[in-house]
């Protein structure tokens, strides 16, 4: 749920990034941390196990411009991606905005990512939420390697609803900007559109 | 509900950052903070400015979740006190009302016996705070900065 601070007139947003191990959720923000403006850049946390694969998650807060003379803080988390890490995969999860799922094109990764995807949603549905009411995007990373699974084949086993996707080679930033753009897009305009939908919601902070 | 947006207006932040600022000063604590279980910071009192917040705030929350883990696998409800002994610094961490995460960072200059004492009294306070803030409906007045966000403002938002 985005939280809004009238007094600081300020507007955080949980973005996480779910996908596959070593698809590279990490390497995404941190080409987000590295091209946003030094005065917009955040500090990037890292709880990593002792070979560098994430633990439990990382962690960057990206300021975007002003909207209607609120600041735009995006809090960007990744997942740990190894199977066995699903316990800290779903906490991550909490109180998520939108959901990029970052996807491994390699032919050898079909498997990992339809599993991923799919134990993101019965995550997500355990706390009661529905994809489908959610800020979604899908990346396909890796699309510089030779043994990449075509895009049509991608997008009918992972995008059967047809959620903004994008092709990606994130270790040289292609598809990273456009990726994280699609998401924050999609964030601020439910936004937008609940509150015009009727009242806002209370505080929530209490129940 | 877990996806809907949480507005905190004006005079609710001037309540709980007053309530903060009374627990600094009471508990004589270095920082204080309150955090929400999705790791969003709240509100912060005390010497803030040398800290990075932002990334205390999802620590916690993060600790607060991975602990709330384990409590669910020993059949526990949560663990609603956690104590963290530093050389120099101290935190005590509160959840309040299983929702928000109340933070003090202290030094030798407090004791534990005596955060633990002013943070139960905040708790209270705090408690009575969100208990009051939903129970009033939604400000219509809150919502109307947004409604009013157009595609060209979403489009700003990337202004490089």
């Amino acid at each position: 749920m985005p939280f809004i601070n009238l007094f600081a007139r300020e507007i955080n947003c949980k973005v996480v990034y779910y996908g596959p191990g070593l698809g590279g959720k990490t390497t995404n923000i941190e080409v987000l941390n590295e091209r946003v403006k030094p005065e917009a850049r955040g500090q990037l946390l890292k709880l990593n196990t002792e070979t560098e694969r994430t633990l439990f998650y990382d962690f960057v807060p990206i300021d975007l411009a002003e909207v209607r003379g609120f600041k735009t803080r995006f809090l960007l988390y990744t997942t740990p991606g190894q199977v066995y890490y699903h316990a800290t995969r779903k906490l991550v999860l909490k109180g998520v905005d939108g959901i990029v799922f970052v996807a491994d094109s390699q032919l050898a990764r079909a498997d990992a990512n339809e599993l991923a995807l799919e134990e993101m949603k019965e995550d997500l549905a355990e706390y009661g939420v529905d994809l489908a009411d959610l800020p979604f995007v899908i990346q396909y990373n890796k699309r510089d390697l030779t043994q990449v699974t075509p895009i049509e084949e991608l997008r009918r086993t992972l995008n059967p609803t047809g959620v903004p996707e994008f092709e990606a080679v994130a270790s040289q930033g292609v598809g990273v900007s456009e990726t994280f753009k699609a998401v924050a897009r999609g964030v601020i305009t439910k936004l937008r559109d609940q509150q015009g939908g009727g009242a806002p919601a209370p505080s929530g902070l209490g129940h | 509900m877990f996806h809907s947006t949480t507005v905190l207006g004006e005079d609710d932040y001037q309540r709980l950052k007053a309530s903060i600022d009374g627990l600094v000063r009471s508990a004589n604590a270095r920082v204080v903070f309150l955090v929400d279980k999705a790791g969003q910071l709240i509100a912060a009192g005390g010497a803030v400015s040398d800290l990075d917040t932002t990334s205390l705030a999802s620590l916690t929350a993060g600790n607060i979740a991975a602990t709330g883990g384990i409590a669910k696998l020993l059949r526990e409800n949560e663990f609603a006190t956690q104590y963290h002994e530093g050389k120099d610094a101290h935190v005590h961490i509160q959840v309040v009302k299983n929702r928000v995460i109340l933070v003090v960072i202290f030094d030798a200059r407090s004791s534990l016996g005596l955060v633990r004492l002013r943070v139960r009294k905040t708790a209270e306070e705090l408690t009575a705070i969100f208990d009051d803030m939903n129970a009033r409906p939604p400000s219509v007045r809150d919502a109307a900065n947004f409604t009013e966000i157009t595609d060209e403002d979403i489009d700003n938002l990337f202004n490089d």
